[in-house]
């Protein structure tokens, strides 16, 4: 809060007014929307609608098919955080650590930023394309009998590969800045009083990152949940038989193709209160950033 | 003799690798593009350019049916742009204004409008795919540049940097302005947006590209292919290879990848430091 | 030529603080007044009611007569330097001094001369087409000045305005602010925590405590007649000697200590005995004996700080006195030095309510 500010009567809303009619407009009104019509039901043709209160909520959330979206969801979510975290830290650590080549280096580690998932799904397809991906003849030539049409494991495989690929730098940029920001005058104390340096970096370097990281695994789950919506749409698709589906391409799937509109609602619905429980967990930790 | 050191070996090579991993699909993707179909399917992926760049991408640029049915490649470009660029300028002064007004007025509703615009990051896009469709298809938006843009702006994310940003301004600037007879509009466009040309060119590099990369809104909003963008052609391309039919164009797909990578991936590295400062700094 | 009129003034904060409790002042033309007291004191915030940037929740302030309460900053005719210096970043020195200028439609020619006169007056002149960045501490420290020059307002406000420069910087400012106000004689409103900063520049001297005015007054006067406990103690460097007593009739007593030459004092109360480091002197009869601890050599001068012994302690601190002799005089540490003073020149105050009583 500044100590002096302006006192007006309709400067400042004006001023505020464009966002919050769009926000309202395209935000509220559709949430709301999507919050009653999860209670609806409605018949083959649309025309008429019911309410069925948790009727919705009952069949969608205990079907099978969500049960296993889910489930994959959080697998997939946990390897990909992991392993884009753990790679990308590796390599902040590494790319730290040269002076020779660092800009070359940082500059060729970060730049699939600005690779659209969709993009990154569309080469990762045509990489495992079984006419030409060289990636999958390689699997198969090693003697892994690799077909991700077929098998969930290798679809699964599959999309946590490209999702990874497609993090990895956007982690990398944050951890290498993080490790930038650490004091030089820290880096040397530490290494005075401790001389192994896998030792110095379990002990001194990582924790220092904390905020870092449990920020970016904030970031990489809801990256997970929702961003790599384009890395599947262009890869499997949910295939083989919706093992490779997540919670928002079924949303899509259901609500789009399948014009199930109450039940794609109520999944909705769940959805934000994931992202609910997920804001939550993130500003309890950066509270004093938020507070107004 | 000069010992080896075996620690800057080790993390030079992990670091090679790391830009192999990295690039190596991006290359891969540009090589195969400049081969013919027929020689694709013959021998797979290519490591190293072939002699059909030229007619590859002109056909996927210039020529009507070359990559899509009907619309051109450059058309799709210009989509893309017309994106990028109108979501990145309407996000910076819509979260400009409201940050200013946040931070530098007192006003009775402040409080509860800033948690309306906190409320934007409790409601992705994809939590509320299919009502937002039917109020954009209602007010009859659908294929429209406006109706593409603006509900993508809303969110918070910008207003929150620039209150960050804003707050960070020292009190002093503000009162020495005041007593220089400085009114509400006169401090912020005489002051303010001045101060803040780095941060604004380093939010306009990200949003250009968080914009650009657009994909599921531009899917359910737009249903003629000539308001198509780059990253939608990708999802058309992949559909007509799924399909099957004759020789699979496989160059042109590639082709098509590399275009809608090029322009962002290029702002990315003229721009890398500011685009690095605005990326972390958003994120504080 | 303006007068300043301040009548009764508050200020309470919507959490109930109180950062002014009822000042009275009056500032004559051309006058140079420092506001002086601790951090938190208030002092910023009465400069700032007057600038306009905090509002004034009771009281007057007036301008030549004018009742300015409710008149924006802008509107107030007042100049403010502040300690930051709050330069616009990124306009030039030219632009920072006439951004004013132009907001009240001043014409482009008329503004280029004054910008030019005050920068001359400064000796920025070669540096109007430079950004603040591009400039050093003192030279920022001009441009905030001549910022507030050419608007030719009727009072110059000063917030800490020396206080990021370094030691030396500070002094050669000092004289120069000191200068330039006598040239221009506007009145002029200065607020620093540097009781030096305090004494040196100011006509009149306001200590303000816990948002009031302890004590008004030219810089010497304050010096040898501090009314408070708390100004005689704020008041001159190095501090006054302060010394707990009781007075028992004849003498002011402190442990063995007895010291003659007082007379009508309340014999019931806790009282401090007050004397100023160069009032101390070398006596083979005085009442002081004081062990030595630590001699500061300062060049002309040499402080000399130690226990007395005997006198009451504060908790578990001894007494401890400064005594400020010639460069010559350099005890062996541990010794001891009797001191003797003047009782005439002592000062006694009531401890509880800090009251001068003679």
């Amino acid at each position: 809060m500044k100590r002096v500010q302006f006192e007006h009567s309709t400067i400042p809303y004006l001023f505020v007014a464009p966002q919050i009619v769009i926000i309202v407009v395209f935000f509220l009104w559709p949430a709301a929307q999507a919050i009653y019509q999860s209670f609806l039901l409605e018949d083959a043709w649309g025309l008429s609608s019911q309410f069925v209160w948790f009727r919705n909520y009952k069949d969608t959330i205990f079907s099978e098919s969500w049960l296993q979206a889910a489930s994959f969801t959080m697998v997939f979510s946990a390897l990909v955080t992991f392993l884009s975290l753990a790679i990308a830290l590796l390599l902040a650590v590494k790319a730290n650590e040269v002076i020779r080549g660092a800009s070359t280096y940082k500059t060729t580690l970060m730049w699939a930023y600005a690779i659209a998932p969709p993009v990154a799904g569309l080469m990762g397809n045509l990489m495992f394309n079984p006419l030409i991906g060289d990636l999958y003849k390689f699997f198969n030539a090693i003697g892994w009998d690799f077909d991700h049409k077929l098998d969930s494991f290798d679809a699964g495989f599959v999309v946590v590969l490209i999702a990874v690929w497609k993090q990895v730098s956007v982690n990398f940029i944050f951890f290498l800045s993080g490790l930038q920001g650490i004091p030089k005058s820290v880096n040397e104390a530490s290494m005075m009083d401790c001389k192994s340096s896998f030792r110095r970096f379990w002990t001194i370097t990582f924790p220092l990152l904390a905020p870092t990281t449990f920020f970016l695994m904030v970031i990489n789950i809801t990256y997970a949940f929702f961003e790599t919506f384009g890395i599947i749409d262009t890869t499997t698709r949910g295939a083989p038989g919706g093992a490779t589906n997540t919670l928002v391409f079924k949303v899509f799937q259901d609500g789009f193709r399948g014009a199930d509109l109450g039940g794609s609602s109520a999944q909705s619905v769940v959805l934000m209160l994931m992202v609910l429980a997920l804001t939550v967990v993130q500003f309890r930790f950066i509270e004093r950033k938020v507070h107004y | 003799m000069k010992q080896w050191n075996w620690r800057l070996i080790s993390t030079h090579t992990i670091l090679i690798i790391g830009v192999i991993f990295m690039s190596l699909p991006v290359w891969v993707a540009f090589a195969t593009s400049t081969h013919s179909a027929e020689s694709i399917i013959r021998n797979g992926l290519q490591f190293w350019p072939g002699g059909e760049f030229v007619n590859t991408y002109k056909e996927v640029l210039f020529v009507k049916g070359g990559v899509m049915k009907s619309v051109l490649g450059t058309t799709m470009l210009k989509n893309s742009l017309i994106l990028g660029i109108g979501f990145a300028i309407g996000k910076v002064v819509i979260s400009m204004l409201a940050a200013y007004a946040i931070v530098y007025f007192r006003f009775k509703l402040a409080v509860p409008l800033f948690w309306v615009i906190f409320m934007t990051l409790l409601l992705p896009l994809e939590v509320r795919i299919i009502p937002s469709y039917g109020v954009v298809a209602g007010l009859g938006l659908l294929d429209t540049h406006f109706g593409l843009i603006v509900p993508l702006i809303a969110s918070a994310t910008g207003t929150f940097f620039f209150r960050q940003f804003f707050r960070s301004v020292p009190d002093e600037l503000l009162e020495a302005a005041r007593l220089d007879g400085a009114t509400a509009w006169g401090f912020f466009k005489d002051i303010l947006v001045p101060i803040s040309k780095t941060m604004i060119a380093a939010i306009l590099i990200i949003m250009f590209v968080v914009g650009w990369n657009q994909y599921l809104w531009p899917l359910i909003m737009t249903t003629k292919e000539e308001n198509y963008t780059l990253v939608i052609g990708i999802k058309q391309i992949y559909q007509v290879l799924a399909e099957g039919g004759e020789v699979p164009q496989y160059q042109k797909a590639f082709a098509l990848t590399i275009l809608a990578t090029l322009p962002p991936v290029l702002v990315v590295l003229v721009f890398q430091n500011w685009f690095v400062k605005g990326l972390v700094e958003s994120e504080k | 030529m303006s007068k300043v009129q301040l009548t009764n003034v508050r200020k309470t904060y919507p959490n109930g603080a109180e950062a002014v409790r009822g000042v009275d002042m009056e500032i004559d033309s051309g006058e140079f007044i420092v506001f002086v007291g601790p951090s938190g004191c208030g002092k910023s915030t009465l400069l700032r009611m007057v600038a306009g940037l905090e509002s004034i929740t009771e009281g007057q302030i007036q301008i030549d007569d004018r009742m300015i309460n409710d008149v924006s900053p802008a509107d107030r005719d007042v100049a403010m330097v502040f300690q930051n210096y709050a330069l616009y970043p990124h306009m030039t020195v030219r632009g920072n001094m006439s951004y004013g200028l132009k907001n009240r439609g001043m014409p482009k020619e008329e503004i280029n001369q004054k910008v030019t006169e005050a920068a001359k007056m400064l000796r920025i002149a070669d540096f109007l087409d430079r950004q603040p960045n591009q400039l050093s501490g003192g030279q920022r420290q001009r441009v905030a000045m001549g910022r507030a020059i050419v608007r030719e307002p009727k009072v110059f406000l000063f917030d800490e305005p020396l206080s990021n420069l370094d030691a030396k910087l500070r002094v050669q400012m000092r004289i120069e602010i000191k200068r330039l106000q006598r040239r221009m004689n506007v009145t002029s409103i200065y607020v620093t925590h540097d009781q030096t900063e305090a004494m040196t520049l100011a006509d009149r001297l306001a200590v303000i405590n816990d948002g009031k005015i302890e004590q008004m007054g030219t810089p010497i006067d304050l010096y040898n007649n501090p009314a408070t406990l708390f100004v005689a103690s704020f008041i001159g460097s190095p501090q006054v000697n302060l010394l707990p007593a009781t007075f028992d009739g004849q003498h002011l007593v402190s442990g063995d200590v007895k010291l003659p030459g007082f007379t009508d004092l309340p014999t019931s109360t806790d009282l401090v005995l007050g004397i100023r480091p160069d009032e101390l002197h070398l006596d083979d009869n005085g009442q002081f004996p004081m062990r030595v601890d630590i001699v500061e050599q300062h060049g002309s001068d040499n402080l000399i700080y130690g226990g007395i012994l005997g006198a009451i302690n504060e908790g578990d601190e001894e007494t401890e006195f400064c005594f400020k002799a010639g460069q010559d005089m350099l005890p062996e540490l541990e010794s001891t030095l009797k001191l003797g003073f003047n009782a005439e020149r002592a000062m006694v105050f009531n401890k509880e309510s800090g009251e001068r009583l003679r």
